[in-house]
């Protein structure tokens, strides 16, 4: 069954990838969805039976690699951490499958868009069910792959493939570092399984790396470089700028990859990795900043953002930087709790923004919108649980986890749990500021868009609304149905030794008991957020005109990016580019190509020309060349013998 | 006065039977009259046969006749069916190429039949004098074949440029045999080898330069970097099947005698004469593959490639040990199979009913005759020495032997004109098999000629499956010349 669960996906995949032209479209879509509702089925299964009945197990297929003391191999391993991811990425992936039969219907290749979508799942699940450092790799080097793949999936489009590139090419910068943490770990403890790394990892602790010199604490170097892998993936600061790009790619890509599950990878990687981590505080601490500081940075941009798609995907780094923070205070299970509330509620929002754009004939920009929510009433209905759920309202998912996160980081009682509180706090005032601008200016207000594309403007057909609907029901019950499980009193029962917390740094029992104002606050930042919003774009609609005018520097700022792109066009790209013109031009094409192939074979034809000049056809010619031939050797010999 | 012993003749049975096969026919044309030409040939032809049969049939020991100046041993039987081969090949192609032409002689299959004579002496030659007669009866009827073609200024002029260039190559060679004479005081294989023996490996200085004029003599006959300058242009000249005849038997014969006279008189001399072979080979093979590349006639690439061959099999003699030689014999038959089936290609080109000799008439041969497409582009891979054509084991072979001897640079180098060398060879493929005829070739091909190019090209390219009755040859062949 556990095999089942992981495989039915790459099944589907190849199926439909290397038979798609036989099926046919709808061959491939029932193929690919059909493997997916069996392998969420199955997941559904798995969960209950890992998680509240207890049944942990892993489930071993073969030796993959075994060389000295490297052994390892391909294992399904299911504790509660995996079954809840399972869980989330197969429903998740399913629905949004089912999804894509709708939205992708006007495409001329829906098996390759198919089978793709099914190879992500599989090497997800893959990724989540590993039980050592190499299948996790393997897993996270898949995702990346079809993370590639489908975001240039339109490859006509130049801008596609510009996006599909950088995210690569960002990603590497993040494996590198994660496969750095690889090498280390089989270092310092001669193994790369997960349970016989954790096992050593107390006996470790405070051991030291030597490394040109100078010597390091191990744990610490390790974790920061397997968080480097985790920053890349989970566009981090620093390692962000890939996933806005992103967006380039079919809307159920970004719902499917760019929120609800590839790029939580990182976030699962750093609870997967808890036994580490918690050996290395110097780290927790680096998570925990950096998550916090991306929680409020990404929220900045957020707010000025007119892609309604940009303003989405700021909003998952956001929310990504609060489940590093969540981690980095070692509330790992809130972390996980949230990354489960936020992949339904923001599959959601991505999935409501692919139906207002597919109304708005594949308009994404926000200023060319607005008044059209009676058109889509379902549409309309379920941006808005979304955009409560991320908000936070009370009783919405968000509400349970968001809350979890801040109470957790107050109550870590540090300088840096301070920090990610207060930032946190802030980035919750934000996100509820840039979720109502989202749907102020998409559905209400005057229309902006042209005539022809308002009569045009339809709710989407049942099989985007099925999916829609669905997920909506998530956003609203899975943080009050969880958070018992997660958080509660159920907590223990439920994840038994999936994660490790040391007794001294239990945050999360201490967020039960902080004082009322640290619990009210959030609830009190997302209606403010809310009202302004509305203040904002609905009741003085000419503000924000005027307030982009008087703090123009500020706006360009944030416009801008934080002006991280040119950043790094200008440290890296440039010089890169620049190197590998210089190499090209002058290393390959004038050095090689010219001393090389071009040189031999410009030399042979020179030579060859002179060979043949020799032969001038006169007979004395001829003999004096035997005769200066037979001279050179006696001369040769003469002067050998002297 | 006393009366002097008959010597023994069976050992030379062989070639006494093909003089008097020779001269014989040189009667029945001489009274058959205008009708005779073909008959002639088909007789030369069962001649070389007989004189085949016979070489054959002979025990396998070592035996000495005329005073010592004729041997006849496992090496000399081995070559000497690999020049009967050719000569009958020659022959055959040459019928009705000399009928189309108008140019019916019988003298000419009697002046091939002497030039054969010649060259099994030559094979067979155990003194200087033996060798240099061997040589001239050789010679002089190839000036003369060269020139057959009297009525056209470019086969006169072939023949006049190879008589005078190979007068002064006998110069050459009777310079340096009597050099060796004068200062060994012997002309014999066997007394020469005798006295380096005791002498262990010293030498003379005139012998030293007599034996580099010896081979100056030995290099103009096997066309080798410097004394090739005559091939190109009698390689053109000549009439075409005269062109196949003198790219395979003399050149066989040559390597045969070549050997011989270095292995054996001078065996205990190879520090000596190594470097002039090493320094001639390099020089055929890196002249063959360059100087071919420019050439648009296909007679005249044949001409470099055969030069480059011969600096091929120079590096077996180079090395030389046992190996060496083996690799030379394996080397030679081998080429023997791809210059004829080469040739019978280019005898069969033609436009309009007119032989016709530029690479560029090939373009789009596989469209037209695909199975002569298929079969030269066999012969061109096998010239290249691409596995697992016949040629590739050629050149394997040889390169064993030097790297074995130590000769690594020459065998880096050879390696090296052997990349160059493939370009002309496959540009012709690609000639054949990638371009748009632009005037089809005539489509009938004799059934001499048919029948030749297959059994040549399947030799060439199915060796590697049954290679073992040539290996077992050469094996023997080659421990004859150091008589083991």
């Amino acid at each position: 069954m556990y095999q089942a669960i992981v495989f039915l996906p790459l099944i589907g995949a190849f199926i439909a990838g290397f038979f798609g032209r036989v099926i046919g479209d709808r061959g491939a879509q029932i193929v690919t969805c059909g493997c997916m509702v069996l392998s969420a089925l199955l997941g559904i299964v798995a969960l209950h039976q890992v998680a509240i009945l207890g049944q942990v197990k892993t489930v071993d297929i073969f030796t993959w690699i075994q060389s000295g003391t490297l052994e390892l191999s391909w294992a399904v391993r299911f504790d509660t951490l995996t079954a809840v991811m399972v869980f989330v990425v197969s429903f998740c992936s399913t629905w949004i499958h089912i999804y894509s039969i709708g939205y992708m219907s006007h495409d001329t290749s829906i098996p390759r868009f198919m089978s793709y979508l099914s190879l992500f799942t599989f090497f997800m699940l893959a990724l989540v069910t590993a039980d050592n450092f190499v299948q996790l790799f393997f897993g996270w080097e898949g995702v990346g792959l079809c993370s590639y793949l489908l975001i240039g999936f339109w490859y006509d489009r130049p801008s596609a493939n510009a996006a599909a590139i950088k995210a690569f090419i960002v990603n590497r910068v993040g494996d590198f570092g994660f496969a750095l943490g690889i090498f280390a770990t089989y270092l310092v403890f001669d193994s790369v399984n997960f349970d016989a790394v954790f096992q050593a990892v107390p006996a470790k602790a405070g051991s030291k790396i030597e490394f040109l010199g100078q010597s390091y604490d191990a744990m610490t170097v390790l974790c920061l470089l397997l968080f480097v892998g985790a920053m890349g993936k989970s566009a981090q600061l620093g390692l962000h700028t890939w996933l806005p790009d992103a967006m380039e790619g079919p809307t159920p890509v970004s719902a499917l990859i760019h929120a609800a599950t590839m790029v939580t990878a990182g976030v699962f990687m750093v609870c997967r990795l808890s036994p580490m981590f918690e050996y290395a505080p110097m780290a927790l601490a680096v998570v925990a900043v950096v998550g916090a500081s991306t929680a409020f940075f990404a929220a900045t941009i957020g707010l000025v953002q007119n892609d309604i798609k940009r303003v989405i995907a700021y909003s998952t780094c956001s929310q990504l930087g609060y489940m590093f923070f969540a981690a980095g205070v070692s509330a790992y299970s809130a972390a996980i709790f949230h990354l489960m509330t936020h992949a339904f509620f923001k599959a959601l929002l991505f999935l409501g923004a692919g139906s207002v754009i597919h109304a708005m004939s594949d308009e994404q920009d926000m200023r060319k919108m607005g008044g059209i929510w009676r058109q889509v009433p379902y549409t309309y209905a379920v941006m808005w649980i979304g955009s409560l759920a991320l908000a936070g309202i009370p009783f919405f998912a968000g509400f349970y986890s968001k809350d979890l996160i801040l109470e957790a980081a107050y109550a870590a009682n540090s300088g840096v749990g301070a920090y990610a509180f207060w930032l946190g706090i802030g980035a919750a005032f934000l996100t509820a500021f840039y979720s109502w601008r989202l749907l102020f200016m998409t559905f209400h207000g005057t229309p902006r868009a042209d005539e022809h594309v308002m009569a045009h403007v339809h709710e989407s057909p049942m099989i985007m609304i099925v999916p829609l609907l669905v997920l909506a029901v998530g956003a609203v019950v899975s943080g009050f149905i969880g958070y018992e499980y997660f958080a509660g009193g159920k907590m223990t029962a439920f994840w038994k030794d999936a994660l490790l917390v040391l007794p001294q740094h239990n945050t999360i029992e201490a967020a039960h008991h902080v004082p009322f104002w640290v619990k009210a606050l959030p609830i009190v930042v997302a209606p403010a957020g809310i009202a302004l919003a509305y203040y904002f774009y609905i009741a003085r609609p000419e503000l924000p005109g005027m307030l982009v005018r008087t703090h123009e520097p500020l706006y360009k700022f944030l416009l801008n990016k934080w002006y991280f792109d040119e950043l790094y066009d200008m440290l890296f790209v440039r010089p890169a580019v620049w190197l590998g013109r210089g190499l090209w031009k002058g290393g390959d094409g004038y050095v090689i190509d010219g001393f090389g192939p071009d040189g031999i074979s410009a030399a042979t034809i020179r030579l060859a020309r002179r060979a043949g000049r020799l032969q001038t056809g006169y007979v004395y010619h001829y003999a004096f060349a035997m005769l200066i031939g037979v001279v050179a050797l006696v001369s040769w010999y003469l002067w050998r013998l002297h | 006065m006393t009366p002097t012993a008959v010597p023994a003749l069976l050992p030379a049975l062989p070639e006494i039977a093909l003089a008097v096969i020779a001269m014989a026919l040189l009667m029945y044309g001489v009274f058959g009259g205008e009708r005779s030409p073909r008959g002639c040939a088909w007789l030369a032809v069962a001649g070389l046969a007989i004189t085949a049969v016979l070489v054959l049939v002979a025990n396998g020991d070592r035996a000495e006749t005329f005073n010592g100046q004729f041997v006849v041993d496992g090496f000399a039987r081995f070559m000497k069916v690999l020049v009967l081969l050719g000569s009958g090949l020659a022959t055959i192609m040459s019928m009705s190429y000399m009928e189309r032409e108008r140019m019916e002689r019988f003298e000419y299959s009697v002046l091939l039949l002497f030039a054969t004579l010649g060259m099994l002496m030559m094979i067979s030659a155990n003194d200087l004098i033996a060798l240099y007669v061997g040589l001239e009866l050789q010679s002089l009827s190839l000036y003369v074949v060269a020139a057959i073609r009297r009525d056209t200024v470019k086969s006169s002029e072939a023949g006049l440029k190879y008589f005078v260039l190979g007068a002064l190559s006998s110069g050459m060679l009777l310079y340096g045999a009597s050099l060796i004479y004068g200062f060994a005081g012997t002309t014999s294989f066997v007394g020469l080898a005798r006295l380096f023996a005791e002498s262990s490996g010293a030498a003379p200085v005139g012998v030293i330069i007599g034996i580099v004029f010896l081979c100056a003599g030995l290099c103009f006959k096997v066309s080798a970097v410097p004394f090739h300058m005559w091939t190109p242009d009698v390689y053109e000249g000549a009439p075409t099947p005269v062109t196949a005849f003198f790219a395979v038997a003399p050149k066989i014969a040559a390597i045969a005698l070549f050997t011989r006279t270095l292995l054996g008189p001078f065996g205990d001399l190879v520090d000596q004469w190594q470097q002039i072979i090493v320094a001639v080979s390099i020089g055929s093979m890196v002249l063959g593959a360059f100087a071919a590349i420019n050439q648009s006639n296909i007679k005249r690439l044949m001409a470099y490639s055969s030069i480059g061959h011969m600096g091929y099999a120079l590096v077996g003699l180079a090395a030389g040990s046992q190996a060496g030689v083996r690799g030379v014999v394996i080397y030679v038959a081998l080429y023997l199979f791809m210059a004829v089936g080469t040739f019978a290609c280019i005898l069969s080109m033609r436009h309009q009913g007119r032989l016709v000799e530029g690479i560029a008439d090939l373009t789009g041969l596989s469209k037209t005759h695909p199975m002569m497409a298929f079969m030269l582009a066999v012969f061109m891979f096998s010239m290249a020495g691409i596995p697992p054509m016949a040629g590739f084991f050629g050149k394997f072979f040889v390169f064993q032997a030097a790297v074995q001897a130590e000769l690594y640079s020459l065998a880096v180098i050879g390696v090296l004109a052997s990349v160059v060398a493939a370009y002309y060879y496959i540009r012709i493929v690609k000639l054949m098999y990638f371009d748009e005829p632009i005037e089809a070739l005539d489509q009938r091909i004799g059934g001499e000629m048919t029948t030749i190019m297959f059994a040549t090209g399947i030799i060439t390219l199915l060796f590697f499956v049954y290679p073992l009755p040539l290996m077992n040859g050469a094996a023997s062949a080659a421990a004859a010349l150091f008589g083991g």
